[in-house]
C-alpha cells in the first residue's frame, strides 16, 4: 500500500466537507416550500460552495501515488457524517432499513474501489 | 416549462415515499452524464483556462451537474436526507457502465460485486416507509 496518510487525511476532510454541504442542501430546500424562486438562497449557495471545496480536496488526495482503491472507501465515509447530521440537525430517525442500505452501499463502493486498480 | 412553475403539482403535501428517490434516481443518470462528457472534455481539452472556459464537452457537463443539483434539492425538501444521500451512490454504477461501454475501460468481479451492492443498497432504502 502506497497510498500516503496525508492523501488520506485530504480525502477524509473532502468527506466531511462533502457531508456538511449536503447538509446546508437539505436545510435550503426547505425553503422551496415558499416557492421556487426561493431556489436561490444562502443555504444552498454555501451547500454548493462546500461542495466545490470537498471535490478540490479529493483531487488533491487523488493525485498520485493516491490510489483510488484505498481513498474510495474513504469516500463512502461521507455517507456515514451525513447519516451523522442528519440526525442532529433534522431529527430523522436511525432505522434498520436505513443502515441496512447504507452499509450495503458503502460496502459497494469499497468494492467499485478495489476494481479500481 | 411556465406553466409548471407557476402551478406546482399538489403531491408536495402528501409526499408519496418514492418521489424524491425517483428523483434522486434521474440526478445520479445525470451525474454520470456529466462525468462523461468531462472526460470526453477532458482528453482534447486546449491548454489554459481559455482551453477549459471554450471546451463545450466540460461545460456541457457543469450543465449537466447544476441540473442535477437543482433535481436534488427538489428531492430534499421533502425526501429526509439519510434516506436520500447514499443513493448518489448509484453514480459510480453508471459511471463504471458507461466508462466500460465508451472508454472500454476494463471491469473486473470487484467492480461487478461493488454494482451488485450499491444497487441492493438502494433498493433496501428505496423501498418506501420508515416502518
Amino acid at each position: 500500500m502506497k497510498t500516503p496518510v496525508s492523501h488520506m487525511l485530504l480525502v477524509l476532510v473532502a468527506s466531511i466537507f462533502g457531508s456538511i454541504g449536503a447538509a446546508f442542501l437539505k436545510y435550503g430546500a426547505q425553503e422551496l416550500r415558499r416557492g421556487w424562486l426561493h431556489l436561490f438562497n444562502w443555504r444552498l449557495a454555501t451547500g454548493v460552495a462546500l461542495f466545490l471545496i470537498s471535490s478540490y480536496f479529493f483531487v488533491l488526495g487523488l493525485r498520485p501515488p493516491g490510489e483510488l482503491s484505498v481513498l474510495y472507501p474513504m469516500v463512502a465515509v461521507c455517507y456515514i457524517w451525513t447519516l451523522i447530521w442528519s440526525r442532529i440537525f433534522f431529527k430523522e430517525p436511525f432505522t434498520r432499513q436505513k443502515l441496512i442500505g447504507l452499509l450495503l452501499i458503502v460496502a459497494g463502493v469499497c468494492c467499485v474501489g478495489a476494481g479500481g486498480r | 416549462m411556465s406553466a409548471t412553475i407557476a402551478d406546482p403539482p399538489r403531491a408536495s403535501d402528501q409526499p408519496a415515499r418514492r418521489q424524491p428517490v425517483a428523483l434522486v434516481f434521474c440526478c445520479t443518470i445525470l451525474g454520470a452524464g456529466a462525468q462523461v462528457l468531462m472526460k470526453t472534455g477532458a482528453n482534447h481539452m486546449a491548454p489554459g483556462l481559455l482551453g477549459m472556459i471554450t471546451n463545450l464537452w466540460l461545460m456541457g457537463g457543469y450543465c449537466l451537474y447544476g441540473i442535477s443539483t437543482v433535481l436534488l434539492v427538489i428531492a430534499l425538501k421533502d425526501g429526509e436526507l439519510s434516506l436520500l444521500y447514499p443513493v448518489i451512490a448509484l453514480t459510480y454504477v453508471w459511471v463504471t457502465v458507461l466508462s466500460f461501454l465508451i472508454f472500454h475501460d476494463q471491469i473486473n468481479q470487484w467492480k461487478l460485486l461493488g454494482i451488485a451492492l450499491i444497487m441492493s443498497g438502494v433498493v433496501v432504502l428505496g423501498k418506501g416507509g420508515r416502518r
